[in-house]
């Protein structure tokens, strides 16, 4: 007893900490880690499935551009381009002399009917001259199979065309060129920068099988086409710092005398205009989605981690009256999560990367590049890596800090309900219609009710992104009907090789097997309203169309006056014009007179763009009587083949498109693209409604195991308790799916606006099913989630529960 | 050489002295402890409960209280306070001329890391780890502390120091708490009903090991009990009512914790 007067020898200033190899803490994140590793687990898979999502997404979107611009870039793709009647080779000096012009390319274009032995149906080619030497200076090929063509009956096809029928050097194919058959030999397949996305005049969607590009000779084509020492067509690059525009209207005063039409830009070409309106979607699709994906995914690990580390809060007290500081204990769990967070990062980089690279070059078969160049953004893995973790990071320190912020003796303490009372449901009296465990869970919800508020809006952000993954197939559905079943109700549409008098008309009506021939006129023209302007086609069109109707937003036929012009809904709003405006028409074609014309209404179009006038109205805006560029017909079944067969041989006949096939071949087109992506987001968005179905669960199960153990102390069943603990978990998740609903809307709407293209607008619709299977799927990773719960319930160990305090 | 880890997690690990303690060597009855007119009040919305009422009281250097008092009379709330866990709402509580009422948060965790041990009722073991690195995770942050293997040997504990404490008896994880309390080696030990849980046989096995620390080690050591029998051991004994002190007693002959029974 004398030497207790030492105490304070255990306070020696200067002592020194010890260097152990066993560190404790250390020990307990491991430990602590694996032992909820199903929980750690379904929140990696939650952070993968959003990373995964946008590296993949962004890559391949990425991917795209750049293997465009490296192919533009090496195959001198044109800047520039224009076609004319008919000039001689000479001319091309004057243009390659002109101010602005770094290089020149003039060519022949045809356009054919082509023939293949194993294929009955209607082709339409497009046959483009090649220097007789080497590759051309500009638009340049790319060689896949074969070389380029050196003979006269030598020639080179388009890899989309050869790929559609298993063409391969050595093969034949019969051009029919101003009525002339020519038999060529395939001795190679090719790609141009200028048939990327390769599509027939007048189409919205690449028709590999009906639709050809091949490469000849120039001296075999200009022979042909009667374009011998001459051209019809001439594609440019610019000199650094020249103006395009100024440029473009010398090249017009060089060309005007030899029928030039309006040089244009690359923008307006073709295959790149469409490429770009392509890209510009999935970009969209590729950002909001992602993005919103991530938001949610964040939300979601906020929400789960802050629950999470609340189940911790006597733990984290002891360590705090041990003399732990807040910031020790902080980062005891940021570190915690980190290695969750490091888990899913590394899983989402890696399987977004190769979702990105498959994605990418599921799009090369669309989109004919030479070459993926796929590489992973580092700004795409921090970012979305970053946001993850932020979120994570985010919701631990909130949570840790108000179990730190506590005093630990009340920390010590189970977390105090807010108010102790009776339900809402209990004061109002009704609490006779509900047993005691009913009452439970009406109790738990309601005195936590931010907590359910949160979870319930969690799985809400699940169903809400399901919905928005599975709602483009709605969307596609709703469009190719509007289109095909009330728009464009044609079987065929036959187009002659220029502007036919109206007899063609008589002779279509009379084939047997026609039912309807409507005639239509197509004219390209540029609109202007004040500073704004369009290029595109008119369509006259009956006055009365029973096949081709443009329709109103009711989706209704709208009529086409005497005079004025129908615009569909993307060009008046490009052009922010009204009906009732007049606008200024620049004809493109023939006198190329300018008009003013009144705006007679607008259509509700989702696919493509157009404007119609009456048929006679154009024809007199344009000067000519009585002419038409082709018919809509519609075919009785029987004699469908026949009919067919019979105009593609009629004289005069440029090209036979099958509406059916149309749709099938859009479908095809859509459905691998979009939809494939919007596929990999529903596997995502289920994920990512599973991990945090599952983890909510598991959650609860871990607040209230001891509560959940001494009511099966007391007396309690399996079923009752996991009545009480599924219960409010069902309950939650039924109220969820209405609110799911209405958010999912709300996303869809904001995706189907920013979606918005010259290519495709977007319609809102979503069909029951879509609301179904979100539903479905939500309920599904609930009730998995429960069966794992139920079956933890089972083996709830009473005594431990008895050994410790509570 | 210092610990790496102690950088990584010690946060604040500040000498000792910033705490204003008078580290002078205590003397044997020296105050360690001195409360003025402590109170508490619990705000429960409308209500207020009067925890404490203002309480004066003086703890010694190496002696070792035994707080009496019926359930609710303000027992854990005061130990709560001196342990630095809990704040006071009105007076002041001086650890060694240190006022640890006017202390801010980082002080708070460094007197609880270098200068308390406690105990309580339900061990608070962190069930992730085993006996030993229970004991571990508070001697990695103390200054000088015992090795865990030798607090275990203490408590008659050094041969379960790789189970877990699902895997001890309510007894032996006690025992592991007080292995945990002392292993830093503080100057007080502040147990809250160390024996509520615990049959006779195991109680006394307890007491027994907080009796030898108290002598072996002259740690200051405040006891919470329900149970009259355990006053025996103290040499004051403290009356808790109604949050105020009661009556203190002095306790002339100690018996030995190995004597008590109940
Ligand atoms: N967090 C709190 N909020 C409100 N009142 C509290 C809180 N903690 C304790 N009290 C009240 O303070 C009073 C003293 O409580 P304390 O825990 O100190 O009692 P005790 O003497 O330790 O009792 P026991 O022997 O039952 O452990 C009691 O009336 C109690 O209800
Ligand atoms: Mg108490």
């Amino acid at each position: 007893m004398e030497d207790r007067g030492q105490t304070a020898k255990f306070h020696i200033p200067n002592s020194t900490f010890h260097t152990r190899t066993v560190f404790a803490i250390g020990k307990k994140l491991l430990r602590d880690l694996w032992g909820m590793r199903g929980q750690a687990l379904a929140i990696a898979v939650v952070i993968v499935s959003g990373v995964a999502m946008f590296i993949a997404a962004l890559g391949t979107m990425d991917a795209l551009t750049r293997s465009q611009r490296s192919f533009y870039e090496n195959a001198r793709f044109g800047e520039a381009f224009a076609s004319l009647k008919r000039a001689p080779t000479d001319v091309e000096r004057r243009l390659q002399a002109l101010e602005g012009v770094a290089t020149v390319q003039t060519r022949v274009i045809a356009d054919a009917r082509l023939d293949l032995a194993a294929f009955d149906e209607p082709i339409t080619g497009q046959l483009l001259s090649l220097p007789e030497r080497g590759q051309p200076a500009l638009n340049r090929l790319v060689v896949r199979e074969g070389r380029l063509p050196r003979r006269g009956t030598e020639t080179v096809a388009s890899e989309a065309f050869a790929e559609a029928h298993d063409l391969h050097p050595g093969d034949k194919v019969t051009a029919i060129i101003n009525g002339r058959h020519r038999s060529l030999t395939i001795v190679g397949v090719v790609l141009s920068p200028e048939y990327v996305y390769q599509i027939q005049p007048g189409g919205f969607f690449p028709t590999p099988e009906r639709f050809g590009v091949l490469w000849v000779p120039r001296a075999t084509l200009g022979a042909a086409y009667g374009m011998e020492g001459a051209f019809n067509s001439a594609s440019f690059t610019f000199t650094a710092g020249a103006n395009p525009q100024n440029v473009l209207d010398r090249v017009d005063e060089v060309l005007a005398p030899y029928g030039g039409r309006d040089a244009y830009l690359r923008e307006d070409q073709v295959s790149h205009r469409y490429l770009t309106e392509e890209l510009k979607q999935l970009e969209q699709l590729a950002t909001t989605m992602p993005v919103t994906f991530l938001a949610v995914a964040a939300f979601l690990l906020n929400v789960v981690i802050g629950r999470l580390i609340r189940t911790q809060r006597e733990v984290i007290a002891t360590l705090k009256a041990f003399g732990y500081s807040d910031w020790a204990v902080g980062r005891h769990y940021v570190g915690m999560v980190l290695v969750i967070v490091a888990i899913g990062a590394v899983g989402g980089t890696a399987l977004g990367t190769w979702l990105g690279r498959l994605l990418s070059q599921m799009y090369l078969q669309f989109y004919k590049f030479p070459e993926l160049h796929y590489s992973l953004g580092i700004e795409t893995v921090v970012v979305s890596v970053g946001v993850t973790a932020l979120a994570v990071l985010g919701g631990t320190l909130y949570a840790v800090w108000q179990a730190v912020s506590l005093r630990p003796a009340q920390a010590m303490q189970p977390e105090p309900p807010a108010t102790y009372r009776e339900t809402i449901v209990e004061r109002l009296g009704l609490k006779a219609l509900f047993d005691q465990p009913t009452r439970m869970i009406l109790r738990h919800l309601e005195r936590r009710p931010l907590k359910a508020l949160l979870s319930m809006l969690g799985i809400a952000a699940s169903i809400a992104i399901l919905m928005t993954s599975t709602f483009f197939a709605d969307a596609v559905d709703y469009m190719i009907d509007v289109q095909f079943n009330r728009a464009q109700r044609q079987d065929l549409t036959v187009t002659f090789t220029g502007p036919t008098s109206d007899e063609a008309l008589y002779e279509l009506k009379s084939l047997r097997g026609v039912t309807t021939a409507e005639p239509f006129r197509s004219v390209p023209a540029r609109f202007r309203h004040e500073h704004r302007q369009y290029r595109t086609g008119i369509e006259g069109l009956s006055p009365h169309p029973v096949l081709r109707r443009p329709l109103t937003d009711d989706l209704e036929p709208v009529p086409l006056s005497a005079e004025g012009v129908v615009l569909s809904d993307y060009i008046a709003d490009v052009l922010a014009v009204e009906r009732g405006d007049t606008l200024t028409v620049e004809v493109l074609e023939g006198t190329r007179p300018t008009r003013k014309i009144r705006v007679a209404g607008r259509t509700k179009q989702f696919i493509g763009v157009g404007t119609y006038m009456q048929i006679d109205a154009l024809n007199r805006l344009v000067r000519e009587g009585g002419a038409l560029s082709g018919a809509y017909l519609a075919l009785d079944p029987r004699y469908e083949e026949e009919t067919i067969s019979a105009l593609t041989r009629r004289p005069g006949v440029a090209s036979v498109q099958l509406q059916q096939r149309a749709v099938q071949s859009l479908l095809d087109t859509m459905g691998e693209t979009v939809l494939t992506f919007t596929f990999v987001m529903a596997l995502f968005a289920g994920a990512i409604a599973f991990g945090v179905i599952y983890n909510a669960a598991r959650i609860a199960l871990s607040e209230r195991a001891r509560e959940l153990a001494s009511l099966r102390i007391l007396g309690f069943s399996q079923g009752e308790i996991g009545y009480v603990l599924l219960g409010e978990l069902a309950l939650l998740t039924l109220l969820a799916i209405p609110v799911g609903f209405a958010m999912g809307y709300g996303l869809c709407y904001g995706t189907a606006v920013g979606a918005q293209t010259e290519l495709f607008r977007i319609p809102l619709v979503l069909e029951r099913r879509t609301y179904a299977l979100s539903a479905l799927v939500v309920l599904i990773a609930g009730l998995a989630s429960g069966v794992v719960v139920w079956r933890r319930l089972g083996n709830l160990n009473l005594v431990d529960v008895l050994k410790t305090r509570e | 050489m210092r610990n790496i880890f102690q950088d990584v997690l010690g946060g604040d690990t500040a000498p000792v002295d910033a705490l204003d303690i008078d580290l002078r060597s205590v003397e044997m009855g020296d105050v360690v402890f001195e409360t003025q007119g402590v109170t508490k009040v619990y705000e429960m919305g409308e209500t207020q409960v009067h925890a404490l009422r203002g309480i004066d009281l003086e703890l010694h250097a190496g002696e070792m209280v035994v707080m009496l008092g019926p359930s609710g009379s303000g027992k854990s709330t005061l130990l709560n306070i001196i342990g630095g866990l809990d704040t006071a709402t009105e007076g002041t509580v001086h650890y060694r001329g240190w006022d640890l009422t006017r202390a801010d948060e980082a002080q708070l965790t460094l007197y609880r890391r270098f200068h308390v041990g406690f105990i309580f009722q339900f061990y608070n073991l962190i069930p992730s780890l085993t006996a030993e690195e229970n004991v571990a995770i508070v001697t990695e942050i103390a200054r000088d502390p015992m090795e865990p293997r030798a607090a275990l040997d203490l408590v008659g504990l050094a041969d379960r120091a790789d189970h877990f404490p699902a895997e001890l008896s309510g007894g032996q994880q006690q025992r592991v708490a007080i292995a945990r309390a002392v292993a830093k080696r503080p100057s007080v030990l502040l147990c809250d009903e160390p024996t509520g849980a615990l049959d006779s046989d195991t109680g006394v096995i307890v007491l027994d090991v907080l009796q030898t620390i108290n002598d072996e080690l002259g740690t200051t050591t405040a006891i919470i009990t329900h149970n009259q029998v355990v006053s025996k051991m103290a040499q004051r004994v403290i009356h808790l009512s109604d949050g105020r002190v009661s009556e203190i007693e002095e306790i002339a002959e100690q018996v030995s914790a190995r004597e008590l029974a109940w």
